[in-house]
């Protein structure tokens, strides 16, 4: 299977904890999940599925801290309902009732290097990898994309660039060795689709360079 | 009509003796990248204006309500007639049970979008039952970072009057209190947004939704006076329009194309004046059309 390579970078990134995004911290970098949200930025079809493999980091891990007004309610769909069927009811969230101020400690000036290959869910005449494999080369070769690729929350959004041959890459120095970087999430799996379930893997750095075991392996928990 | 083309677009502002963003962690204090010394104006800041320019330009009608307001206008509890929106009708003539595999959350998103400017353009999160049930926008911005340093200056203020009869009688009838006010001398501000084609059809963005964006990125600020603002302006407005729904070229090198420089670079910036705004028009890649809306 062809792997696709795509290098992005960004001035901020928030992938966020799930134990703390209430204020939001980000791990250290960029999960699979939010990988191969970047590639389905791109390209996706149900047809499909993205597998993430490997993630270089290519700048040192840096923090920065900003604390925002944000709103905590939500749109209530009992409520469109009912303003649906009558024609009239009072809809607006005003943001002086639902403030909150949320920090959140994100991570700044990150650049990465995806790896990923796709999966055909649905082999058929129509359905072929190469005609997948071609469209996607395309697209990101120009800078197409269905929407703006993100680094964990759309306001993050990021550069995105296919590199096709193998160039040399350079690891900052502080990111030389071995470093644990815990339990990480996963990806959600959309099994059950109303109630999706986080799967989580232990991720290890090595010389910048992490390697995403695939979704259905041992080391990926539930 | 759905929008056939993707857009990119660089958006210039400036402030002058004002707080553009203040920051709740600081007190309240400009934003500043603490590394950079670059002042930060939060994408959220952004669109609040957008949604403040949008609701006083409609008049909060249907279909161009705004869903998340500040509550300037104080007692506007009436009721509201949601019918009166393009294709309202239809969507209300079914009846739901009649309806074959209709979601209904899928539906209530729909009316949303139909009636709230806002929701289709930025997206919104409704609670359903469903994890998924939320809309997203086609309209994406990031954080504005000032071109330079900023510096934040600090003043103290004074008030001729106190708030409450206790405190009058600490200050014997004195009556004078003190209060902190903290602005940016200047700061030329940039911002990167994108318009996703396919992200609104799913909403039903349209051209003229579009046309109203770029009209309230270019007047937002003129409608966004206080005491803590200062003068704040659009100093440019320049849109990247692509020829298909997906895009003809990254949009980090069309970005690159809009530099604002010092002209003196030893000088401190304190007016629009002191900064070229250079535009590299030439040979844009096939496809790319540049729009300056505000120069």
């Amino acid at each position: 299977m062809q792997t696709f390579c795509l290098e992005v970078s960004g001035d901020f990134a928030c992938f966020t904890r799930p134990e703390m995004k209430v204020e939001r911290v980000s791990y250290d970098v960029i999960t699979p999940s939010a990988a191969r949200a970047v590639f389905e930025a791109i390209l996706w079809k149900p047809a499909i599925r993205w597998q993430v493999r490997r993630i270089e980091v290519l700048k040192p891990i840096r923090w920065i801290n900003l604390r925002r007004n944000e709103v905590g309610g939500v749109v209530p769909a009992g409520a469109v309902k009912s303003a649906m069927k009558h024609g009239k009811g009072q809809l607006s969230l005003y943001v002086e009732e639902e403030r909150q101020q949320r920090a959140g400690l994100f991570l700044r000036d990150v650049r990465y290097r995806l790896h990923a290959d796709f999966e055909m869910l649905d082999n058929n005449s129509a359905n072929n990898p190469v005609k997948f494999a071609e469209m996607f080369k395309r697209r990101a070769s120009k800078g197409q994309c269905f929407n703006q690729p993100y680094l964990g929350t759309r306001e993050f959004s990021c550069d995105f660039r296919l590199v096709e041959d193998a160039e040399n890459i350079e690891i900052p120095a502080e990111l030389q060795g071995r470093r644990e970087l815990g339990w990480m999430l996963y990806d959600m799996d959309f099994t059950d689709a109303n109630n999706p379930m986080p799967r989580f893997f232990q991720a290890s750095m090595d010389d910048g360079v992490i390697q995403v075991p695939a979704w259905d392996s041992e080391e990926v928990r539930g | 009509m759905s929008l056939q083309h993707r857009y990119d677009f660089v958006l210039l502002f400036d402030v002058k003796d004002g707080n553009p963003n203040g920051d709740p962690d600081a007190g309240n204090l400009p934003r500043v990248d603490a590394e950079t010394g670059q002042g930060l104006v939060t994408d959220v800041s952004l669109k609040r204006k957008v949604r403040n320019f949008i609701g006083l330009l409609k008049e909060e009608q249907p279909p161009y309500e705004i869903y998340v307001k500040e509550k300037a206008i104080l007692n506007k509890q009436h009721e509201r007639a949601y019918q009166a929106i393009p294709g309202g009708t239809e969507l209300l003539a079914g009846d739901d049970k009649k309806r074959k595999g209709g979601d209904k959350v899928e539906e209530a998103r729909q009316w949303m979008c139909h009636n709230f400017y806002d929701v289709r353009t930025f997206g919104a999160v409704m609670s359903t039952g469903v994890n998924c049930g939320q809309v997203r926008g086609p309209v994406q911005m990031t954080f504005a970072r000032s071109v330079d340093p900023v510096i934040a200056s600090e003043h103290s203020i004074t008030r001729m009057a106190v708030a409450t009869e206790k405190e009058a009688e600490k200050q014997d009838g004195d009556n004078r209190t003190m209060g902190r006010k903290f602005t940016v001398p200047y700061g030329l501000y940039v911002a990167h947004g994108f318009v996703s084609a396919h992200l609104a059809d799913q909403t039903g963005f349209s051209d003229s939704d579009l046309e109203l964006l770029w009209q309230a990125l270019s007047n937002m600020f003129e409608h966004d006076r206080s005491a803590a603002r200062g003068e704040m302006a659009t100093r440019g407005l320049y849109v990247f329009k692509h020829d298909s729904k997906l895009g003809n070229a990254p949009a980090y090198s069309l970005f690159e194309r809009v530099k604002a420089e010092l002209k003196d670079k030893d000088s401190v910036p304190r007016s629009f004046s002191d900064y070229t705004v250079t535009v590299d028009a030439d040979n844009l890649p096939n496809g790319v059309e540049l729009l300056t809306l505000v120069d």
